[in-house]
């Protein structure tokens, strides 16, 4: 219990491996309290698996995971964490006060159910059948059902797939509160713009590791950096060693240099090639700027003789 | 915040109210499941009306008895199997189970709430039968007769809910009442549920004793005084096997996905 003050919950040098794919390849997570970790990362990335990892319902070839000094395996542990997945299949055919009753059960000090309605959404709600409520309606009810334990790590799988702007806001509003509560939360999401809105940091994964690591600020920081195409013969070998250029590649005729600061570097290149055309220099948003991350390290996976 | 009491009621936390509700709601689920509680709970009690009663009445003058016992275990049968293979196959397609899993349920809740829930059910059947026994077919027995009839149709849900469960392990959730009832409809026929043996085709009647619902039938018979005459020991020794051999395999099973 000690322990719980510094991290909640991590992942260290984390592998698994099913069959032929490394899903997990060396990956580590920290998760504070007080603090929202976004996972960003294309499908296949290996988030479900950190996420399965760290609700136990998976064990790691390699690493440790701990949630709150103890094994996920432990109920002691699970009880001070609340969880939605993308799919629960919850049954159809009970209430909405039934399956908030049971889920509350499981916890030694749960919340009231005022506090659940009030919190997810729920107004009105408590008397129907799960099975008749709207798509959004039962992913409001699955909030209810991850915060109802009063938990100290709240682990969301896409919470906000299926729902409307009006119930996204209020999930949303709902988050800063609890994390303002000292709540630790992670979070997938495929809305770059949730993370943004909501996160303190951000892990970007691809092929099971974590790529890129920081604060929102940091992460459009990394990717704001310049990408400069041009047409010209100049070696992308020889480019990659300027200085303020991280990656040179060539694609056919094309030329593609990510840089720090364009401006030394396209002086330099004008001056190389005195027949260099179709200059263009932009700077990537969040999205685009994933984008460019995630794809910049499959290339520089791919390019590699084998992948580890 | 307050860790003090965080850890004191971490402490006192009993998961009592868990397991109590966690069979209270499975009960609820299924039997707001038409598709299954409908079947399950009436069919023994009209096929018992129809065969047992109203044909039962002319010829066959033991038939009300010798029905009384096996509908029972037809009824704790398709309640067992179903309630545990179609149930475990949905739960696991859905991902119920994975979600379960996540959350601090109380270790086996899932389980014994099934088994509280296929236990009352077959209950509910019992007590159907008996009535219907009692009033409609004229079925006259010693209070310890009934009571023992009741006790072997609810533990009878035991070999069948692990047989079930194990089925639910293996197979998806769609595929799942067909292969349910490809296993339940013809052992129940072959174990002379429906029909005496002796009015089977001799081959069937002599290979009835490999069927695990044969010895819970001879058991049921017993009681009225139908039975084959082998020893009780025997049939009882069967069924704890094949509840023990398929609940190691299924729960080998369940815990390979996990």
């Amino acid at each position: 219990m000690q322990t719980s003050m510094a991290t909640v919950a991590h992942l260290q040098g984390v592998r698994k491996r099913y069959g032929a794919v490394q899903a997990l390849d060396g990956l580590d997570l920290a998760l504070a309290p007080g603090q929202l970790l976004a996972l960003l990362g294309p499908n296949g990335a290996g988030k479900t698996t950190a996420i399965q990892l760290l609700l136990g319902l998976q064990t790691p070839d390699a690493g440790q995971v701990e949630l709150f000094g103890r094994s996920p395996h432990e109920l002691a542990a699970r009880r001070g964490m609340g969880v939605m997945l993308q799919s629960a299949g919850i049954a159809d055919n009970l209430r909405v006060e039934e399956l908030l009753a049971l889920t509350r059960s499981y916890y030694p000090q749960p919340r009231s159910v005022a506090d659940c309605v009030a919190m997810a959404g729920l107004q009105g709600l408590l008397d129907r059948r799960y099975g008749k409520l709207s798509g959004g309606q039962q992913r409001r009810v699955q909030f209810a059902l991850a915060i109802c334990g009063r938990p100290r790590l709240l682990v969301l799988d896409e919470p906000t797939t299926g729902l409307d702007i009006e119930a996204r806001q209020i999930l949303w509003a709902t988050l800063r509160e609890l994390v303002a509560e000292g709540v630790a939360v992670l979070l997938t999401t495929h809305y770059l713009e949730e993370a943004e809105a909501l996160a303190d940091r951000v892990c970007v994964i691809l092929a099971g590791r974590c790529i890129a690591e920081g604060s929102v600020a940091q992460i459009r920081a990394h990717v704001a950096q310049r990408r400069v195409r041009c047409l010209s013969a100049l070696s992308a070998e020889v480019i990659a060693q300027w200085p303020q250029v991280r990656q040179a590649r060539r694609d056919g005729a094309r030329l593609e240099i990510v840089v720090d600061e364009a401006e030394d570097v396209v002086r330099r290149l004008l001056a190389e090639d005195a027949a260099l055309s179709e200059l263009e220099v932009t700077r990537a948003g969040l999205a685009d700027a994933f984008l460019a991350l995630t794809q910049d390290a499959d290339a520089a996976a791919r390019s590699l003789p084998e992948a580890a | 915040m307050n860790t003090t009491s965080d850890h004191r009621d971490a402490l006192a936390y009993s998961p009592v109210r868990a397991y109590v509700l966690e069979a209270r709601y499975e009960f609820l689920r299924l039997l707001r499941s038409p598709s299954f509680s409908v079947p399950t709970l009436l069919f023994p009690a009209l096929f018992y009306l129809l065969f047992g009663v109203l044909l039962g009445s002319r010829g066959h003058g033991g038939a009300s008895h010798y029905l009384l016992a096996t509908y029972g275990v037809f009824g704790v049968m398709g309640v067992s199997l179903f309630g545990f293979g179609v149930s475990v196959a949905l739960d696991r397609e859905r991902g119920l189970l994975t979600w379960k899993r996540a959350l601090p349920m109380p270790t086996g809740a899932y389980l014994l709430a099934k088994m509280a829930m296929a236990m009352i059910f077959s209950a509910i059947i019992s007590l159907l039968l008996a009535t219907i026994a009692f009033t409609a077919a004229g079925v006259h027995l010693a209070a310890s007769q009934w009571a023992l009839l009741w006790l072997i149709n609810v533990l009878g849900v035991l070999p069948f809910a692990a047989l079930g469960l194990w089925l639910g392990s293996l197979i998806g959730g769609q595929g799942a009442p067909a292969v349910v009832n490809l296993v339940y409809l013809p052992m129940a026929f072959l174990s002379g549920l429906w029909l005496p043996l002796s009015l089977l085709p001799d081959a069937l009647a002599r290979v009835a004793p490999i069927w695990p619902s044969y010895h819970l039938a001879q058991l049921a018979l017993r009681v009225v005084g139908k039975d084959d005459g082998q020893p009780v020991l025997l049939h009882v020794a069967v069924l704890a096997g094949v509840a023990l051999i398929f609940a190691v395999l299924a729960a080998r099973r369940l815990a390979r996905r996990s």
